[in-house]
């Protein structure tokens, strides 16, 4: 694999130029373009239907666009499968969880890390060697970083399914964040949480993007406006494919098209204040 | 190893004896552990005095001096330990404060106290104490050690634990002999902690306790029940409770076993059952948590299983009650206790982490003779025990083989008790305490001749057993002048899964009544097996159903009680009790004189026949945020 020269704070680190996707008739993107900065928390908001999650099915490689390029640290990487682009460092979670239900939390976020594992069937299947020294280092980190810094200790054994959904939530997070990523996609990860389970989970997201461990570049999928104008550096506005405008959360506010398409007249700082 | 026991002088400091004990024990022997990131992470007693010696250091260096006096707070961790030896070490005075203290109670210890430095845990303490900061000039550095969440405070007197150690290292390299030197300052008779007390009714006293009484309390509980440098013991009870200090440094320093320190307090119940610990000295109110741990299992479990506990239960119960009687127990009677230990009690106590405990003591409150039947039952070695603060922990406990269930045992080795003319009970021995910190009224009256007086009213019965009546303002008589015992009522009450709490009203009435809290968890799962739809505590609270539940728990403890103390009426609350609206101290005892203004309309609607009352009040948040509420409780009766 072709290593890029590492990114500098504040540089592009993702882009999508043009991109376009339709399904039959369906336009569900068109013309996008984005810059998203290392060490951001780039927000990407817009109604239902608004194409948010088909751009971020883009960017992580489940879709391929029709048109238009994506690169990830300068790298073109339009052809890759999703697994690839995971081990280039763009983790996600996902709208609706996709936890594997029948396997406890720790498994779950080891699942995680597996992709950066180098020892074969053999080692493996007798758990010496290599293989024990890695799985002993990846504990390590596990524990240490992950289930600490999400509060998961008391369930750490317990089955996925059998939580609460907030917690459910907070695992999807610790099993992208044990894939180590540069980039994080979070769709919608206030979505179905309380009041609670909202401030925690939004204290997570500075966590990771500020905390020196991480300073993952977040790219957020969210409908809590209050959320996203709090901790968003810059936010784009979709509206049925369409970019409305891309800028830092005070313009966005207050730009007119924005009230019209998105928020109604209503004030932005309604939602869950 | 327990060949050389260290004598408890006059002269003798806790940090004397833990550099001694340091010392004697250096790599070899394990003296704190601590889960973390899920595994046991062992510190030995070299460990554990590097620790205390740089941090003590570094307190010097800014500025720490003899006499003065460290707020702390936080979960129990090997940090907080070593920064109260570390103040100790100094010879400043370490004021412990609640993990979940409101800004105000910590407001009024910080600055009443006179501390200049705080030492909190995480980002949420350090928060408290920058909020107060300004209406406590004294207060001078905060000092704290998990760095999560702390990225952005970048003032000059915030400063982590590893800051300040290495502070201490560098003044180490300057004065090598500095930190002997001043442990050697130290005398027995200095004081070393200031422990400010809960306070049922008034605001909390700050009691002055010296190296020597900590220490001689430790020597004379160990004189009764022996511990070993062996043992293990799990600390996870808040340290500003002087139980908790009791077992930690009064014996735990004394003897050298080793402390255990749980992960988080969600995951301590799993982990003492790791540890599996040799003693314990807990509140009631944990006691009462692990019996309906019990029961609601026991509910819950399959047929073959309920009955194999409620044959084992019987036997348990038949021979605990011939211990309790001090009769011998027969050959068969042993015979099947012990197709009971290996059938049901072995698993049982392996679940609730008692497979290994020698000795369990209960103290701070009542605790109902249901519960204590229980424990007995089981095989555990629950003990009773009576003291307070003031008198460095505890002066009256049960001796082994001689245990009665209405009293709290006889007194420690060197520590007499006696009973004043109006019932009082007053105490004497080396560990009373020197007075009450700038309180010299309050010190008058509870300090005369060096007698303790307790404000608790008692009796010794015929075999020299101290039986202690609730605290004497809540001796209650009815109208008609019959007598009734409020604290008996609610524990009888509380043995029932389904009642969390309970508060029996009735002083000057003409019947008894109550207010219950139900257990949230143990009737929300009984509703759902009967279908019972609910949303919230509130709404589950008042659903009629679960007032028939109750009632018939009610009935239950009712009976075999006389007249005047049977309950006659009923209302269930909307909330649990909570210290954070005041209504329980941090040692959750409850504040009856608080709850019956608080609650002045229910106890109106409880004597009479209105059947509804309709309440608009407020609410406290863990945060301190406020809420309004307005909600109607219906009272119901119960058939005499």
């Amino acid at each position: 694999m072709n290593t890029t020269d590492e990114v500098k704070e504040g540089e592009v680190i993702l882009k999508l130029e043009d991109i376009c996707m339709s399904f039959g008739k369906v336009q569900a993107l068109s013309d996008v373009n984005l810059e998203v900065r290392k060490g951001e928390i780039h927000s990407v908001i817009g109604p239902n239907g608004a194409g948010k999650t088909v751009m971020m099915n883009c960017i992580n490689g489940l879709y391929h666009p029709q048109r238009g390029t994506i690169f990830f640290k300068g790298q073109r990487i339009n052809g890759l499968s999703p697994h690839k682009r995971a081990e280039l460092g763009i983790g996600r979670t996902f709208q609706k969880l996709e936890l594997y239900g029948g396997m406890t939390v720790l498994d779950n976020i080891t699942m995680g890390s597996h992709i950066h594992l180098k020892s074969g069937i053999l080692s493996g299947s007798i758990y010496a060697g290599k293989t024990k020294r890695e799985e002993i280092e990846e504990r390590e980190f596990i524990e240490e970083e992950i289930i600490d810094l999400l509060e998961i200790e008391s369930i750490r054994d317990q089955v996925a399914h059998m939580l609460p959904y907030g917690l459910q939530k907070r695992v999807e997070l610790g099993r992208a964040l044990a894939l180590r990523p540069e980039v994080i996609l979070l769709d919608e990860p206030m979505a179905g949480l309380n009041l609670e389970e909202v401030e925690d989970m939004a204290r997570f997201i500075l966590d990771i993007n500020e905390e020196k461990r991480w300073k993952i570049t977040c790219i957020l999928v969210e409908h809590d406006m209050g959320v996203v104008m709090d901790i968003s550096d810059r936010v784009l506005v979709l509206d049925f494919g369409n970019m409305i405008i891309d800028g830092p959360p005070e313009e966005v506010s207050e730009n007119p098209k924005v009230i019209k398409a998105y928020l109604g007249e209503e004030d932005l700082y309604t939602s869950r204040r | 190893m327990r060949e050389e026991t260290i004598e408890i002088t006059k002269d003798l400091t806790i940090p004397q004896l833990f550099y001694k004990q340091c010392k004697k024990y250096g790599n070899e022997k394990v003296a704190i552990r601590e889960k973390e990131f899920g595994i046991w992470i062992p510190y030995t007693w070299q460990d554990y005095f590097d620790n205390v010696k740089y941090l003590s250091l570094g307190m010097v260096s800014l500025g720490l001096k003899r006499g003065d006096k460290v707020a702390m707070i936080g979960d129990n961790r090997p940090e907080g330990i070593w920064a109260e030896m570390a103040a100790m070490c100094v010879g400043a005075i370490p004021v412990w404060l609640f993990q979940d203290c409101m800004m105000e109670e910590v407001r009024y210890i910080v600055d009443h106290s006179d501390s200049r430095f705080f030492v909190g845990e995480t980002q949420e303490e350090v928060d408290k104490a920058l909020g107060i900061m300004s209406e406590c000039p004294k207060l001078e550095y905060i000092i704290w050690d998990d760095p999560k969440g702390m990225r952005r405070y970048d003032q000059k007197f915030l400063m982590s634990i590893k800051k300040v150690q290495k502070l201490g290292r560098e003044l180490d390299q300057k004065e090598p002999m500095l930190f002997e030197q001043m442990i050697n300052e130290g005398h027995g008779e200095d004081i070393c902690l200031l422990f400010y007390t809960s306070g049922t009714t008034a605001l909390p006293k700050g009691a002055l306790l010296t190296h020597y009484n900590m220490l001689s309390m430790g020597q004379n509980l160990m004189a009764v029940d022996p511990c070993y440098d062996t043992d293990d013991f799990v600390s996870y009870l808040p340290f500003a409770w002087i139980g908790e200090q009791m077992m930690s440094i009064s014996c735990g320093l004394q003897i050298g076993y080793t402390l255990n320190f749980p992960e988080e307090p969600e995951v301590a119940q799993h982990n003492i059952r790791e540890i599996g610990p040799h003693v314990m000295f807990a509140a009631p109110r944990l006691y009462e948590g692990l019996t309906r741990q019990v029961q609601v299992k026991y509910l819950d479990s399959a047929w073959i299983k309920r009955k194999a506990y409620e044959v084992a239960t019987k036997i348990g119960y038949y021979v605990a009650d011939l211990k309790f009687e001090r009769k011998p127990v027969p050959w068969y009677w042993k015979a099947l206790n012990y197709f009971a230990y290996v059938i049901v009690q072995k698993k049982l106590k392996d679940h609730l982490g008692m497979s290994r405990l020698r000795h369990a003591y209960t103290g701070g409150a009542a605790m109902g003779p249901d519960h204590f039947r229980f424990f007995h039952a089981l095989g555990v070695n629950l003990k009773q025990i009576y003291g307070q603060t003031e008198i460095a922990g505890i002066s009256v406990v049960h001796r082994d083989g001689d245990i009665k269930f209405d009293t709290v045992g006889t007194p420690l080795p060197e520590t007499e008790v006696k009973i004043t003319e109006d019932g009082e009970i007053i105490s004497k021995g080396p560990s009373v305490f020197q007075g009450y910190y700038k309180m010299e009224e309050e010190t008058k009256k509870a300090l005369k001749d060096g007698w303790l007086y307790s404000g608790d009213t008692g009796f010794i019965d015929e075999d020299g057993h101290l039986v202690v009546f609730d605290r004497s303002k809540d001796v209650m008589v009815l109208n008609d002048g019959r007598p009734f015992a409020p604290q008996y009522l609610e524990s009888r009450l509380k043995f029932s899964p389904y009642i969390q709490d309970a508060w029996v009203i009735g002083d000057k009435a003409p019947y008894v009544t109550a207010v219950m809290c139900i257990d949230y968890s143990v009737v929300g799962k009984w509703a759902d097996e009967h279908k019972i739809n609910y949303t919230s505590y509130p709404e589950l609270s008042q659903h009629p159903e679960v007032y028939n539940l109750i009632q018939r728990q009610i009935e239950e403890a009712n009976k075999g009680l006389p007249d005047p103390a049977r309950i006659h009426k009923f209302a269930n609350l909307f909330k649990a009790f909570d210290a954070d609206d005041d209504e329980l101290t941090r040692t959750s005892k409850l504040r009856r004189g608080f709850m019956a203004q608080r609650y002045k309309d229910i106890i109106e609607a409880l004597y009479m026949d209105t059947g509804i009352v309709h309440l608009d009040m407020t609410i406290t948040y863990e945060d301190g945020r406020v809420q309004p509420i307005k909600t109607d409780l219906r009272v119901q009766q119960i058939d005499a």
